[in-house]
C-alpha cells in the first residue's frame, strides 16, 4: 500500500512517529503504543535478553508514561531545557508480515542540541507493529544505539 | 592524582570476571591503565597495561582470555605474570647494557581480595586493606552474607556512564539525603514514590577513616519486595536460613544498608546488589562503571530485579541518573566564578558523635559530615609524603572532619589530587 507519492504506509508511520519526536509531542508519542508495549535499547550488541541483562532503557508502557511524565515536568533538571532533534529514518525494510503483526527494520541517524552541544547517534531501530482497525500501533520497539556498549555522557533525547 | 590515586587502595572488580587463568579484564587505576589477569598458579596479577618495549597497549577491550599476553606492535610476549618470555629477534639486544630479560609488564605492587572483590594499590607501603577498609568491611560481608551460597558473582552487563565534572561530585553525592527532593523532584512525582523528609533526617550516616562512609537504616526489606510473605522471598529466606539457621538469617537481613562509599574510588549498594567503580579522566572528565551482582543460590526473580533495578537507577537513560549528572555539570561549570571562593559544608557540623570503631555518626541523616570526612581524606593524602610532604603528618582520623579542619572548603578543593 503506497499513497501517490510512493511512501508506503509503514513508511508514513516511522516518519510521522518522527516527527512527532521532532516535534516534542510526547503524549501523542506515547499514544501510538499498545497497552502491552515494549521500548527497549538494549546495553550490549546483539542482546538477547531483557529480564536478566541490564539495559539502557527497558520500559514496560506503564514505565514509558512515567518516563514521558517526567521529562515534562518543570523540575526535570536534565531537559531544561528539553533537547533539539532531528530523527532521520531511513532504508525502512519489512523483515515479517503475519497479516495481524509486521517487524519493521529501519536506520536511524538522530542530531541533538542541548546546551551548547550538540550529539549525532546512529542505531538500528526495529518496531513490531500491530495492525488495529484505524491503522498502526507499536506493540514493540528496539533501539540498538551503535555506540551502546561506549562510555556515554546520560542520554535524555527519545529515540 | 599522584598522591591519591597514586596510594589509595581502589576497587577494580570482582574475582567472578577473572575465574579461569588466563581470564583478564582491563581497567583504570587513576591515571594507570591495568590489565587484571588469572594467572597460571590461581593468583590475580595486577600489570601496567604499557608494553615494557615502546610503549604500545598490550590487551585490548574490556574483557578477554589469553594464554600469554602479546603486544600487537613488535610481538613481545608476557606471561600472565608480567614476565617477558618471548621477543622476536632477541640476538638484538645481546649487546644492551639493559638486561632485555629483566624487562616484564609493571607489577602494580600491592594487590588484594576482600570477600572476592579485588583492590589493588599502586603504592608499595601504606595501610594493610583490611585497616584501609576499617568498618567499611561491614559492607561487603552484608552484600555477600546475602547470598544463600555465600558467594556472589558479577552478572548482567555494565554500565558505563560520563559526566564532565569532577570525580569528586559523584562521591559528594552518593550519601547526600538532602538532594532527592530536589535533583529527583521530577521523578519523585512522576513515579509517586517520594520519601519524606523525617526518612531521611532519620537515616543513619556514618563516617570512618579513610574518607569512607555509609548510609543505614533506610530500606527495610518491606521496600525492596513486594510483600515480605512473598513466595520469592520466602524461598529466598529459606534457602539463606539452610546456610545460616534462622538466627543469623535474621541478622543478615536486618543489616540496611544504603550507598557504602570506599574513597576514592567506589560507592555500592549491598542491598540492592549494585556497586559503582569511579574513574577521574581529567579535571572535568569522570566515567563511572556501574555492576550488578548476582546472589549466589538465591531464586532468579531475585536477580530480574536486581537488573531492573539497575535499569532505573543506574541506565545510561535512566531519569533519576540523569539528573544526577546534569547537576554536577552545573555544579562543575559555575564553580570557575571567582566572585565566591567557597562552598558551604557545614550542615550538621558540630553535633556528630562517636560510635563504635571509631566512627563518627552525623548528626542527622543529612548531615554533610561525609563531605568533610572525604575532603579530610583529601588533604591528608595530598599532604603526607610528598615531595614537601610532612614527615609528622597527623594520623587521618574522622576527627579530623570537625569545624577547626574544613566546615567549608575553598573552591579550589573539587580539584583533583
Ligand atoms: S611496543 Fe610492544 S613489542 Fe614493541
Ligand atoms: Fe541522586
Amino acid at each position: 500500500m503506497t499513497d501517490s507519492t510512493g511512501v508506503s504506509e509503514v513508511e508514513r508511520f516511522l516518519y510521522d512517529e518522527a516527527a512527532l519526536l521532532d516535534g516534542g509531542r510526547l503524549d501523542d508519542w506515547l499514544a501510538l503504543f499498545t497497552d502491552d508495549a515494549t521500548y527497549w535499547i538494549p546495553l550490549e550488541a546483539g542482546q538477547q535478553d531483557q529480564l536478566t541483562s541490564a539495559s539502557i532503557v527497558f520500559d514496560d508502557r506503564r514505565l514509558l508514561g512515567i518516563r514521558v511524565a517526567q521529562f515534562t515536568h518543570p523540575r526535570a533538571h536534565a531537559r531544561m531545557p528539553a533537547p533539539r532533534t532531528v530523527h532521520q529514518v531511513g532504508n525502512v525494510r519489512v523483515l515479517a508480515d503475519d497479516g495481524h503483526e509486521l517487524r519493521v527494520r529501519s536506520t536511524l541517524v538522530m542530531i541533538e542540541f542541548r546546551r551548547e552541544r550538540q550529539r549525532t547517534w546512529g542505531a538500528t531501530v526495529e518496531h513490531r507493529l500491530r495492525r488495529i482497525p484505524d491503522g498502526l500501533r507499536i506493540a514493540a520497539k528496539r533501539v540498538d544505539l551503535v555506540n551502546a556498549e561506549g562510555e556515554l555522557d546520560g542520554i535524555v533525547a527519545i529515540f | 592524582m599522584e598522591r591519591l590515586f597514586g596510594r589509595a587502595w581502589l576497587v577494580l572488580g570482582h574475582e567472578s570476571q577473572v575465574l579461569a587463568p588466563g581470564d583478564f579484564l582491563t581497567t583504570r587505576m587513576g591515571r594507570e591503565p591495568v590489565i587484571v589477569v588469572r594467572h597460571v598458579d590461581g593468583s590475580i596479577q595486577v600489570l601496567v597495561n604499557r608494553c615494557a618495549h615502546r610503549g604500545s597497549r598490550v590487551c585490548e577491550g574490556p574483557r578477554g582470555h589469553a594464554r600469554q599476553l602479546v603486544c600487537p606492535y613488535h610481538g613481545w610476549t608476557y606471561a600472565t605474570d608480567g614476565t617477558l618470555c618471548a621477543l622476536p629477534l632477541a640476538e638484538g639486544y645481546d649487546r644492551s647494557p639493559i638486561g632485555v630479560e629483566e624487562l616484564g609488564l609493571r607489577r602494580v605492587p600491592r594487590v588484594e581480595t576482600y570477600r572476592g572483590f579485588i583492590f589493588a594499590s599502586l603504592a608499595p607501603d601504606g595501610p594493610s586493606l583490611l585497616e584501609f577498609l576499617g568498618p567499611l568491611r561491614a559492607s561487603f560481608d552484608d552484600l555477600v552474607e546475602r547470598a544463600p551460597a555465600g558467594e556472589v558473582e558479577v552478572a548482567g552487563g555494565v554500565f558505563k556512564h560520563a559526566y564532565r565534572g569532577n570525580w569528586k561530585l559523584v562521591l559528594e553525592n552518593h550519601n547526600d539525603g538532602v538532594h532527592p527532593a530536589f535533583v529527583h523532584a521530577s521523578s519523585i512525582w512522576a513515579a509517586r514514590n517520594g520519601a519524606p523528609w523525617d526518612v531521611w533526617e532519620k537515616t543513619g550516616l556514618w563516617v570512618a577513616r579513610y574518607g569512607h562512609s555509609w548510609m543505614g537504616d533506610y530500606h527495610d526489606d518491606t521496600r525492596l519486595v513486594a510483600a515480605l510473605d512473598h513466595p520469592v522471598f520466602r524461598e529466598y529466606r529459606a534457602a539463606l536460613e539452610r546456610r545460616l539457621g534462622p538466627e543469623r538469617t535474621a541478622r543478615v537481613l536486618g543489616e540496611l544498608r544504603w550507598n557504602s562509599l570506599v574513597y576514592p574510588s567506589c560507592s555500592f549498594m549491598s542491598q540492592f546488589r549494585q556497586l559503582r567503580i569511579i574513574h577521574p579522566i581529567a579535571v572535568d572528565r569522570t566515567v563511572v562503571h556501574a555492576y550488578s551482582f548476582r546472589l549466589k543460590g538465591a531464586p532468579q526473580q531475585m536477580f530480574r530485579d536486581t537488573i531492573a533495578f539497575a535499569n532505573v537507577v543506574n541506565g545510561t537513560a535512566s531519569p533519576v541518573l540523569t539528573d544526577d549528572l546534569e547537576v554536577y555539570e552545573r555544579v562543575q561549570d559555575a564553580l570557575t566564578a571567582s566572585r565566591n571562593e567557597w562552598v558551604e559544608l557545614g550542615r550538621g557540623h558540630g553535633g556528630d558523635v562517636p560510635d563504635r570503631d571509631g566512627t563518627l555518626r552525623g548528626r542527622t541523616g543529612t548531615s554533610e559530615i561525609h563531605i568533610r570526612n572525604q575532603l579530610a581524606a583529601w588533604l591528608e593524602y595530598l599532604d603526607m609524603g610528598g615531595p614537601e610532604g610532612r614527615a609528622d603528618a597527623p594520623a587521618m582520623a574522622p576527627q579530623s572532619a570537625q569545624r577547626s579542619e574544613a566546615p567549608r572548603q575553598s573552591r579550589n578543593a573539587p580539584r583533583p589530587a
